[in-house]
């Protein structure tokens, strides 16, 4: 199972940097998603993956999950969330100012201002 | 236990949401801000008072004992560090009330500022790994506000190369997170520290310090990681730069002091070895970007990255010595940065410019502008008896000693380059034939001149105090010299 989720996460990791290196923003943007989506796949792999327990119920369970990756990649997914929220504002904001999004256009040199 | 070490991030936490209901009536927001910001230099300050007494504190977040809740700590460096901290926000926000513009203040700027704050002293504070993370991404997530906060164009260009580069950033740090988990199986700091030392020397654990680098490293502007920096950070108004230049990339050089003096100090070969290397490239890069601009901003910008590498080559050097060096450094640039951001915010308000071909004569008609920020290049430049002197001459000396004799010479000459790169805006933007700039009758010089004063004030104090002020450097650096004082503290063993 941890071999799959591997296989999984380089996936994903691959197509996110596929995505980000391209010039249009929106992909970008997604290639942002689908890297945070790898790491919190890795988040959760990285703890060991098991089978039929719930986490820790009383000191006297004789198998349990990890309750601690779980908690860990809630809070990041909810992070991500909100700054793929406010790098999408941001972008449109900037396409409506800018009237592009293509980030060849978006360097700064003279004359793009 | 004590309560007082989460204070300093629940006041501008409480002032923050309490001033988003306040958004139409800017007195209110410019009264509460400055209140809450005073109070939490008082508290903080009280809290550096207290550690430097009774040692290391510690809280354990609802009562959960360490390792398995959060805990907070705060030994000497983080309380130095939150001090600092507030007094540079206070400034800040008293130079935003004349400076920043109305329209600004009604979207939100001052509970956003507040917010940063939180995110800064968290990081500083916390002794959980994980919850590093998450005051991070408070930090950043504020900033990314302040930095396109007004809509320009310029900002919304650079804020979306800014969002980009952290957002990648952090999905490293929560891999690198997992694989630290999955090594030592525990977030808890002191706790990862007693670890890994059982572990002792694996390649994995120069894997993990390697990923740590290249993400705080992206947060700090080390050497080829950098690039980002000189672009996002010029886009913002004055106020919101000398918060960024003097905050956010420090909160990134504590984060590798703190993990390569706590982690990763038992086979320092490798990570340490490429940590001098960077630091020292990361020196040489500002001092060229530095001499390279005409453009005041882009002059002043560089130099952070100059001091980035100063203070991370005394972190690599690793003796006593240099880490007391690398603090009183690390405190000293985060006021004269904030100073000299506040100044150049102050000359551009003037002129209407930053580009120092357009600039010229300024001192025939503000000579207070201009003497202070004369002193405040100098103490920038490490001259004696100012306060870059102090910090310099450890790390150097510490760098002969332990013969990196490369490195040190590096930080020699690039006090000088230091000195001629800021002297530059000097002897051309004040000297010369005086001219006449269009909106100069309009400008506040002089409630703007205040709060860098007060700053190079602190400047010159903490230069002149060096004596009375080094017991209390020395013991933040015994404690990262020393990490079983911090893990004891912790763990209570």
């Amino acid at each position: 199972m941890e071999i799959l989720m591997s296989f999984l996460i380089g996936i994903l990791f691959m197509t996110a940097t596929y995505l980000m290196l391209s010039k249009s923003l929106l992909r970008i943007i997604i290639g942002t998603g689908l890297l945070s989506h790898g790491a919190h796949l890795l988040l959760l792999t990285m703890g060991g993956l098991k089978r039929g327990a719930a986490p820790l119920l009383g000191e006297k369970a004789s198998s349990y999950a990890d309750p601690l990756p779980q908690a860990l990649i809630l809070t990041a997914i909810v992070i991500s969330f909100g700054v793929t929220a406010f790098f999408l504002v941001v972008a449109y904001r900037a396409y409506q100012e800018l009237g592009t999004d293509n980030m060849d256009r978006l360097r700064g040199k003279e004359g793009h201002e | 236990m004590n309560n007082l070490i989460i204070l300093p991030i629940l006041i501008p936490l409480i002032t923050g949401v309490v001033l988003i209901f306040f958004t139409k009536n800017i007195m209110a927001q410019r009264w509460i801000s400055a209140i809450s910001a005073l109070l939490t230099i008082v508290v903080s300050f009280m809290l550096a008072n207290h550690v430097y007494r009774n040692g290391i504190q510690t809280m354990d977040l609802s009562n959960w004992e360490a390792p398995y809740g959060i805990t907070l700590v705060s030994d000497m460096l983080s309380a130095l560090l939150v001090l600092t901290t507030s007094i540079i926000a206070f400034a800040a926000l008293f130079y935003s009330f004349k400076s920043i513009g109305e329209a600004r203040e009604r979207f939100f700027y001052y509970p956003v500022v507040n917010f940063l704050i939180v995110g800064v002293n968290g990081a500083f504070t916390t002794g959980d790994i994980f919850n590093l993370f998450v005051f991070f991404e408070v930090m950043l997530m504020s900033s990314y506000v302040l930095i396109v906060l007004g809509g320009t164009k310029i900002q919304l260009r650079e804020s979306i190369k800014y969002i980009l580069v952290n957002v990648i950033s952090s999905a490293l740090f929560v891999i690198a997170v997992a694989y630290l988990y999955s090594v030592v199986g525990t977030l808890n700091m002191a706790h990862i520290s007693v670890r890994l030392s059982e572990i002792g020397s694996a390649g994995i654990i120069t894997v993990i310090a390697v990923l740590f680098l290249i993400v705080f490293g992206l947060k700090g502007a080390i050497f080829p990681l950098y690039f980002w920096l000189p672009g996002s950070y010029y886009a913002p108004p004055a106020p919101v730069m000398a918060l960024f230049g003097a905050l956010l990339t420090k909160v990134g050089v504590y984060s590798i002091t703190r993990t390569y003096t706590l982690f990763f100090y038992h086979d320092v070969g490798y990570t340490h070895q490429l940590l001098q290397i960077l630091a020292v490239m990361t020196i040489i890069a500002g001092v060229i970007g530095a001499l390279a601009y005409t453009d005041i901003k882009k002059i002043i910008i560089y130099n952070i990255i100059v001091a980035v590498g100063v203070i991370l080559f005394g972190v690599s050097v690793l003796t006593p010595e240099s880490l007391t060096g690398s603090i009183f450094y690390l405190i000293h640039d985060m006021n004269i940065k904030a100073t000299l951001f506040l100044l150049i915010g102050i000359i551009i308000v003037i002129t209407g410019t930053s580009d120092l071909e357009k600039i010229s004569g300024l001192i025939n008609r503000y000579p207070a502008l201009g003497w202070t920020f004369f002193i405040a290049t100098a103490a920038l430049a490490g001259i004696p008896p100012l306060s870059g002197f102090a910090g310099k001459l450890m790390v150097v000396r510490s760098g002969f000693e332990t013969e990196n004799y490369i490195g040190a010479f590096v930080v020699l000459m690039s006090s000088l380059l230091v000195l001629f790169s800021v002297m530059r805006i000097f002897i051309r933007g004040f000297w010369g034939t005086p001219r006449a700039y269009k909106n100069e009758d309009k400008a506040p010089v002089k409630w703007l001149l205040v709060a860098p004063a007060i700053l190079t004030a602190f400047a010159v104090l903490y230069g002149f105090g060096t004596e009375a002020i080094y017991p209390v450097i020395s013991t933040a650096a015994e404690t990262l010299a020393n990490p079983e004082i911090y893990i004891n503290a912790v763990l209570k063993e």
